[in-house]
């Protein structure tokens, strides 16, 4: 008889085995395997981490198997050898010859090379051993940090969280699961770990593990650290191929194998994770599976191919239902077709190249999974059932969007009027009672009877309880059909802090949105969460995105700022430098008292705002819908008129509010009399000083339309000005929609309701000037500076320039 | 485009580009813009707008759609053909990611010589 050596006793091997002898196959069996222990179902390790599973339970060959199949088995012992000329393999407890050797050794777990990886208490998570570690250190209470928030960390994660410990997940991208799962997805998954009570840090570069002794901590690059008595390290693992490299068989990133999965050297074969076929490595069992029937074909001559099918994953954790399969690579021609329900938390996308599903990402409801699954490996032609397709075979013709989900969705104490701090649960009570129409409601609640932005939502509250009809007020684009102020008053009440977030609760129709609804959702984000998140460069219009106004033959306007219309003899020096410099074909004087460098080439905005910058100038944000300039007279300083110090008051006004972004751009003026000279009452905030102090006007504009400012408030002292400014600024901030100037925004919500908030309430005046604070912490900083440093420059320079070589 | 193999330039990372943006490769007869999509695909078309010669590169990528930043016109990047009301195509070029790179056709990049040379 033959001599067959296997190396490793895991699941590939095992499965081939199973075959060969099922087959009965002539051969004298020999397996190795390095854990003290035969063949057990490796996946199923989470339910034994978790405690719904034992040891026993998952054991697949005990070792009755082995002596009935007649396997002789050497475990608890590596094999150190493989020497090819003698056919022999070295075990550490000596040497088996062998005819045949099937190589099984799968992967080993990555290790990040941080300082601290070494230290006890830090483990990876791959066989039993470790997760007999993992269930002894995990006394309730004692703190556990995962690396990696794939498949692998979530399972061990939501395991470790089972067992009473408190875990974070750090991973490195932005959002979990990336590899399988888009950003909604990752988004609703992400939600249901928090809401057990894992914590999930996205964006996490781990820098060290801390530690005496032991593991004690885990440090990331932004300075956060998190305590940790176990650290579990999951970010991916590498095919074990030492033994093939050793004994010079032909290894890529895996070991090279051929259909019939035959090494470089024909009496050599090898299964599992340890290989590479065809440029592709495995992670998941189903194809390895494959390969073992395959295997076991070959070793009795019968002829065979090993083709990779196509794989779906879902993750074993009870409570995170999702599903994802197929193809999301790179290819033109592809469609998707996305479906969310925001009450019950589902989401699915379908994927479809030529009439053909080619990927399924799903969460929340995967009943579908395996017939989309089908239907991908299938390569159903989808053309007949597309419009219907999403809704899977069950689908007989009706349902639809329910443009109401959103609001469904909202649990009773969600706030729906901001104002005068109504809930849902509130507003459907009133409606029961009888007060049927928007009037009585208002009467009743006084829902939506203040500045009236919560109308939409608040009717639609009402269409609910009622079961009636609801028109749709002008939604903010095809993606949805809700109206800004329906949007803006969801993500506050129902804590929204990304952008899938809102998507998903919102029930937007498209995977990423469009370039309507992006720039706003990524304003009222950053408005209403300036801690939590963090503004999205690609969801901005092309001048925000690159600091500086695009002119028409795609040059740069560079505009840097002159705190209250005042400059100096060294900073214009520099600004002539800078324009000498960089060629600036035209200097000009804006209207807004500074000057602009028109003509500069994307690829010299970096350095040229560097120059800027080491002549202590800063970004004028000539381009941004936030704060612009603040125009001033000379006031009381120079002019025999002056009352009081208005260049000195709107520079103080300048450095407190710029770098703010608003709804629509924002202009002040300052005048140190009626007179007026900088023209502060065509401005979205004009301050005209007299003797007796400050008349704040607001809502002015000088644009196609022109509108002369209302008075807000005259108030005695600049403290008092500065602060009802601030707050006003702020309730735009926080209120209107995207793109509507102050103006159109007094319009809407009425002047009489932002006196109220700003001049009359105190408190809420001094909450509106802190809230602004705030966010000023996160924004009043220079984007120019941040963009000319070193490495963030790239991205105004092309990638390449194939002019040269082309000329050749 | 002819039926013989295509010729690839390895032009960057795919990290190079970042999601939901674009980059620019220079060439003789102009610049092509690499998008890069949510899902990671990698889309090639002249950075020119056919209705005013916008800067394409310079405009929001949604889902498979580039909207030209001048005047808001919107492309399918598959196709390179204007959506909705307006008409127009920008032109679409060969492009592929391979093991994390992103490759362009040759061809982009030899065209101008040739074209040059007609003229
Ligand atoms: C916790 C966990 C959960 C998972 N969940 C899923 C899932 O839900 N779905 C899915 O499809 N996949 C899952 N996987 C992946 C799946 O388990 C692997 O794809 C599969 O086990 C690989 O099989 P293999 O036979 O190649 O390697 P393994 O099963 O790892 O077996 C290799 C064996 O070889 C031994 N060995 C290595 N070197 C030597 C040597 N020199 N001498 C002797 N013996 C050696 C090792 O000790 C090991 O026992 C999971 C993996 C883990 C760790
Ligand atoms: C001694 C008193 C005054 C002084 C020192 C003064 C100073 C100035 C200065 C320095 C400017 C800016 C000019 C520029 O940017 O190019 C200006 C602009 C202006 N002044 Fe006066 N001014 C005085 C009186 C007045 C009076 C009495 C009026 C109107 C009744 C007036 C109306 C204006 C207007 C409308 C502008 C804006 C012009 C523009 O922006 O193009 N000024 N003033
Ligand atoms: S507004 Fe009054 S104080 Fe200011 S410069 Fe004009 S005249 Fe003088
Ligand atoms: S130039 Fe592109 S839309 Fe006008």
């Amino acid at each position: 008889m033959e001599k067959l050596v296997v190396i490793g006793a895991g699941m590939a091997s095992g499965r081939m085995l199973e075959h060969l002898t099922d087959a009965a196959a002539p051969y004298q069996i020999t397996l190795f395997n390095a854990e003290p222990r035969g063949n057990y179902n490796r996946i199923m390790l989470s339910p034994v981490l978790s405690g719904d599973k034992t040891y026993e339970e998952i054991v697949t060959h005990d070792d009755q198997w082995y002596a009935e199949r007649g396997i002789a088995t050497r475990f608890g012992e590596h094999v150190v050898g493989i020497d090819r000329a003698r056919k022999v393999v070295t075990g550490q407890n000596g040497e088996v010859p062998y005819d045949r050797l099937v190589i099984a050794t799968g992967s080993a777990p990555f290790m990040i090379p941080v300082v601290g990886r070494d230290l006890p208490g830090v483990i990876a998570y791959r066989d039993l051993d470790d997760t007999n570690t993992m269930i002894a250190a995990a006394r309730p209470g004692a703190k556990a940090v995962v690396i990696g928030g794939g498949l692998l960390g979530l399972e061990a994660a939501a395991g470790l969280q089972m067992r009473g410990m408190e875990v974070v997940v750090i991973h490195i991208m932005g959002h979990l699961m990336e590899r399988q799962l888009d950003p909604s997805a990752g988004y609703l998954l992400q939600k249901a770990l928090e809401a057990r009570g894992i914590t999930v840090h996205c964006k996490g570069a781990t820098k060290a593990i801390l530690g005496e002794d032991r593991a004690e901590a885990v440090l990331l690059e932004d300075g956060t650290v998190y305590g940790a008595d176990l650290v579990v390290m999951a970010v991916g693992i590498r095919p074990e191929t030492r033994l093939a490299n050793d004994a010079g068989i032909e290894v890529e990133r895996g070991i090279t194998v051929n259909d019939q999965l035959q090494t470089s050297d024909p009496s050599i074969y090898a299964i599992g994770e340890c290989v590479e076929h065809d440029k592709q490595l495995f992670g998941l069992v189903a194809p390895l599976y494959d390969q073992a029937r395959v295997l076991a074909a070959a070793l009795m001559g019968q002829p065979a191919d090993f083709r990779p099918v196509q794989t779906a994953t879902k993750l074993k954790v009870t409570g995170c239902d999702l599903f994802s399969a197929g193809d999301f690579a790179d290819g033109p021609g592809r469609e998707d077709i996305v479906f969310r329900d925001p009450g019950r938390g589902i989401y699915k996308r379908l994927v479809i190249e030529a009439d053909r599903l080619v990927g399924a990402v799903m969460y929340g409801d995967t009943a579908d999974g395996n017939w989309f699954f089908g239907l991908i490996k299938d390569g159903t032609d989808i053309s007949e059932m597309r419009d219907t397709l999403i809704f899977g075979p069950a689908f007989q013709g009706g349902g639809s969007v329910d443009p109401m989900a959103a609001v469904a969705a909202l649990p009773p104490d969600a706030e729906i009027c901001g104002c005068n701090g109504v809930c849902k649960g509130a507003i459907m009570d009133a409606v029961l009672a009888g007060a049927d129409t928007l009037d009585k409601l208002r009467a009743t609640t006084k829902a939506s009877a203040s500045c009236g932005t919560c109308t939409g939502l608040v009717s639609q509250v009402m269409a609910l309880t009622l079961g009636g009809e609801v028109q749709t007020a002008d939604c903010i684009c095809g993606c949805t059909d809700l109206a800004h102020e329906d949007v803006r008053r969801l993500i506050k009440a129902k804590g929204l802090k990304s952008m899938p977030a809102v998507m998903q609760e919102c029930g937007w129709s498209t995977p990423d949105g469009c370039a309507k609804c992006r720039p706003a959702l990524n304003y009222y984000l950053l408005a209403d969460w300036p801690l939590d998140y963090r503004d999205d460069r690609q969801s901005r219009f092309v001048n925000e995105r690159n600091h500086a106004n695009i002119q028409k033959d795609g040059t740069y306007s560079v505009v840097p700022r002159m705190w209250g219309g005042v400059t100096t003899p060294a900073e214009l020096r520099a600004i002539a430098d800078a324009a000498d410099k960089y060629n600036v074909p035209m200097v000009k004087v804006t209207g807004g008292q500074r000057i602009d460098l028109l003509g500069v080439r994307k690829e010299d905005l970096p350095a040229m705002w560097a120059d800027l910058n080491d002549a202590g100038m800063v970004s004028g944000h000539a381009y941004s819908k936030g704060l612009r300039t603040v125009k001033t007279c000379v006031g009381s300083e120079f002019c025999r008129f002056g009352t009081q110090d208005s260049t000195g008051l709107g520079i103080r006004l300048e450095k407190l509010l710029w770098g703010s972004w608003t709804p629509h751009k924002v202009k002040l003026g300052v005048s140190g009399c009626p007179r007026n000279c900088a023209e502060a009452t065509c401005k979205d905030v004009g301050v005209v000083c007299v003797d007796s102090g400050y008349q704040v006007s607001v809502s002015g504009a000088a644009g196609m339309e022109v509108k002369e400012t209302e008075l807000l408030v005259s108030v005695p002292t600049e403290d008092e000005a500065v602060a009802v400014i601030t707050a006003f600024v702020q309730l735009y901030r926080e209120n209107a929609r995207y793109l509507d100037r102050a103006w159109k925004w007094t319009a809407r919500v009425g002047l009489d309701w932002v006196k109220a908030q700003v001049v009359d309430d105190l408190e809420q005046r001094a909450a509106l000037v802190e809230r602004f604070e705030i966010s000023q912490s996160v924004y009043r900083k220079d984007p120019w500076a941040e963009h000319a440093k070193p490495g963030a420059r790239d991205e105004f320079a092309p990638l390449i320039d194939l002019r040269l070589e082309a000329a050749e | 485009m002819t039926a013989e193999t295509t010729e690839w330039l390895d032009i960057a990372a795919l990290d190079d580009i970042p999601p939901q943006g674009a980059r620019l490769i220079r060439t003789a007869e102009g610049c092509v813009a690499l998008f890069r999509t949510h899902d990671d695909r990698v889309f090639a078309l002249d950075d020119r707008c056919p209705h005013k010669g916008g800067p394409l590169s310079e405009g929001i990528v949604a889902g498979h759609t580039i909207t030209c930043p001048l005047h808001n016109w919107v492309f399918d990047l598959n196709t390179g053909l204007a959506q909705g009301a307006d008409e127009g195509a920008v032109r679409t070029h060969p492009v592929r990611v391979e093991a994390g790179r992103v490759h362009v056709a040759a061809e982009v990049v030899a065209r101008p010589a040739t074209a040059r040379n007609a003229a």
